[in-house]
């Protein structure tokens, strides 16, 4: 039904100000949109009847370094699930302040999602309820897929961690623990 | 009763328990952690640890040019190379902006079936297997096998297939391609009925999916979850119909929905759409229409050889695209298609030069992954193989 389908005129209209950019490219709809109150913004694209983009089929990010200023854009792409139609909104994050709102109480799925943004962007969720690395390990340094972080960089290595739980079986740890006295290494 | 007593003097403990099954366990296939809390076999919690197969595809991709990124893609989800193949391609055509000709979309409908094909049959067989019918599983398995000849036969490789490129496919169908797909589904629908008599009336296998792995659809909608899991709830959502693309609008199928969402609706699910993924493939074979399988443009297609060899502007044209790769002009895009465990997009920022500026994939099962822990919660330890199992989890695309 086109009278119900959403368009770019109606995101303008109820965003107003918050949007600051409205283009289409290769028939998909884009919005640039303001990063404050971004959960609000959201929320309107959710819930408001016209629009009603109710499904978030995935968040990304990119790094424009040297390219753009502000640095950093967060894509998301939406997706109505009545009538198919999707939008993509860009959001600007700046590299200085690289922290966004998060849309994990809009959208479960965002928890994973922005958690790989944080890992290897190194953008902050505000409110996202558990933002660790999820892809890299813990004592990974620096974030991978930011441009200035160069393709052959090697990370150190990482000493053997304690097992923790319920069931730890201390016999391998203490096999090892003999075998490095045998071979007379140091740590 | 009086309360039995441990080794060390304790009563039996009653805290939660926690346990962590994985990377590396019998009963999962793909290296992935689940942080347990237990309370005797229930499971409280469950924390999922992913990541242990990253290699850094997006940082790869952006080194390399547009062509050489289709290798990669192949390592996605080893299921089904030829749907991410297709994807990736597709995606890359639409940020230039061009179409391939109808008999390249017709055969890349047959791979991207063939595939899915392959896709549900390695998960359900693996699944059963798992639940101990290892009957079933031996049959999907060399199911399956028919399958990964008819793509050896057309592209060379088992699984790291490589064959559609930006702007075509590598080559054209074989000559007996459409009988032996033909012979091939004879024999994969006897199979598939000897599975369902194994199955469907098997009290063990019923007990053991029917009501497993609950989740409503409200919640499978809040955690993006797409393919037969969602499809298992009710939802219909398939990127098929919903945004058609290439010939799937010229195509009769239909998608087989579930109502509870659980691990039996999706199991049922995976099994029809293989029957409709058939009726696809033998209805492509029919209609296939004569006629190149490449776009004719000079820019993103490399040349004959006669015409490399014999005209200066084919080996210019074969050294421009070999050294520089292909030019996609500035832009970016978001192209999905249905893959074997839900929706596979390709996000694609180009900022003019030969090699993509960005390569995004969003993987249906890492978000899958993310909604884990509402399937399994409140369901016996032993439930997380099945759920996992129908999952389909695949390291390579939910890690990349």
């Amino acid at each position: 039904m086109p009278e119900t389908s959403p368009s770019l005129q109606d995101i303008q209209d109820k965003l107003g100000p918050k949007v600051l950019e409205i283009s289409q490219f290769r028939g998909d709809d884009i919005v640039v949109l303001d990063p404050m109150d971004l959960r609000e913004s959201f929320r309107i694209l959710k819930e408001d009847p016209r629009l009603r983009f109710d499904f978030l089929s995935d968040i990304t990010a990119v790094d424009y370094w040297k390219k753009k200023e502000p640095r950093f854009e967060l894509v998301y792409q939406l997706l109505c699930l009545q009538s198919g139609k999707r939008l993509r909104v860009r959001v600007p994050v700046s590299e200085e302040n690289a922290a966004i709102e998060s849309l994990t109480p809009l959208w479960r799925g965002a928890n994973f999602l922005e958690r790989e943004i944080w890992d290897l962007f190194g953008i902050k969720f505000i409110d996202h309820p558990d933002l660790r690395r999820i892809l890299l390990f813990d004592e990974f340094k620096g974030h991978p897929l930011r441009k200035d972080y160069p393709i052959n960089q090697q990370q150190h290595r990482v000493p053997e961690r304690k097992v923790e739980g319920t069931f730890v079986d201390e016999r391998s740890h203490n096999k090892l623990l003999r075998l490095k006295k045998t071979l007379g290494s140091k740590d | 009763m009086s309360v039995p007593e441990t080794r060390d003097g304790a009563n039996l403990p009653t805290e939660i328990m926690e346990l962590q099954m994985g990377p590396s366990h019998p009963a999962t296939h793909g290296t992935i952690k689940f942080n347990l809390k237990l309370e005797g076999e229930k499971v409280l919690d469950c924390d999922v640890e992913v990541g242990y197969l990253h290699r850094g595809f997006d940082k790869s991709c952006e080194n390399v040019t547009w062509t050489q990124v289709i290798p990669y893609t192949d390592r996605l989800n080893y299921a089904s190379p030829l749907i991410n193949n297709v994807g990736y391609a597709l995606a890359v055509e639409k940020l230039i902006g061009v179409e391939t000709p109808p008999r390249c979309q017709y055969i890349r409908v047959i791979v991207s079936e063939l595939s899915r094909i392959f896709d549900h049959l390695t998960c359900c067989g693996m699944c059963c297997s798992e639940l101990g019918a290892i009957t079933v599983g031996f049959y999907m398995i060399e199911a399956r096998e028919m399958i990964t000849r008819i793509v050896e036969a057309l592209t060379g490789a088992r699984l790291t297939v490589t064959y559609v490129r930006v702007g075509g496919v590598k080559h054209d169908l074989p000559v007996d391609f459409a009988e032996r797909v033909e012979r091939t589904f004879k024999i994969i629908r006897k199979l598939l009925e000897d599975c369902d008599g194994l199955l469907s009336r098997n009290r063990i296998f019923i007990d053991r999916m029917s009501n497993i792995g609950v989740i409503s659809r409200e919640t499978a909608i809040s955690y993006s979850l797409t393919g037969p899991i969602l499809r298992a709830t009710g939802v219909n959502y398939d990127v098929r119909k919903t945004n058609p693309y290439l010939v799937y609008d010229q195509l009769d199928f239909t998608v087989p929905l579930g109502t509870k969402g659980d691990n039996y609706d999706r199991f049922v699910c995976r099994i029809q759409e293989i029957e409709q993924s058939m009726k696809i493939v033998e209805q492509a074979l029919k209609n296939l229409p004569v006629g190149p399988v490449w776009i004719e443009d000079p820019r993103f297609v490399l040349p004959e050889k006669e015409k490399v060899y014999n005209s200066i502007e084919g080996l210019m044209h074969h050294f421009k695209i070999i050294m520089e790769g292909i030019k996609v002009p500035p832009g970016e895009t978001y192209f999905a298609v249905e893959g074997g465990n839900g929706e596979l997009g390709f996000y694609l920022v180009s900022d003019g030069a030969g090699r993509p500026y960005r390569v995004r994939v969003r993987p249906p099962c890492f978000l899958a992954m993310g909604a884990f822990h509402e399937m399994i919660k409140g369901y016996m330890i032993a439930d997380i193989v099945p759920t996992f199992g129908m999952v389909n989890m695949i390291g390579g695309e939910c890690d990349r």
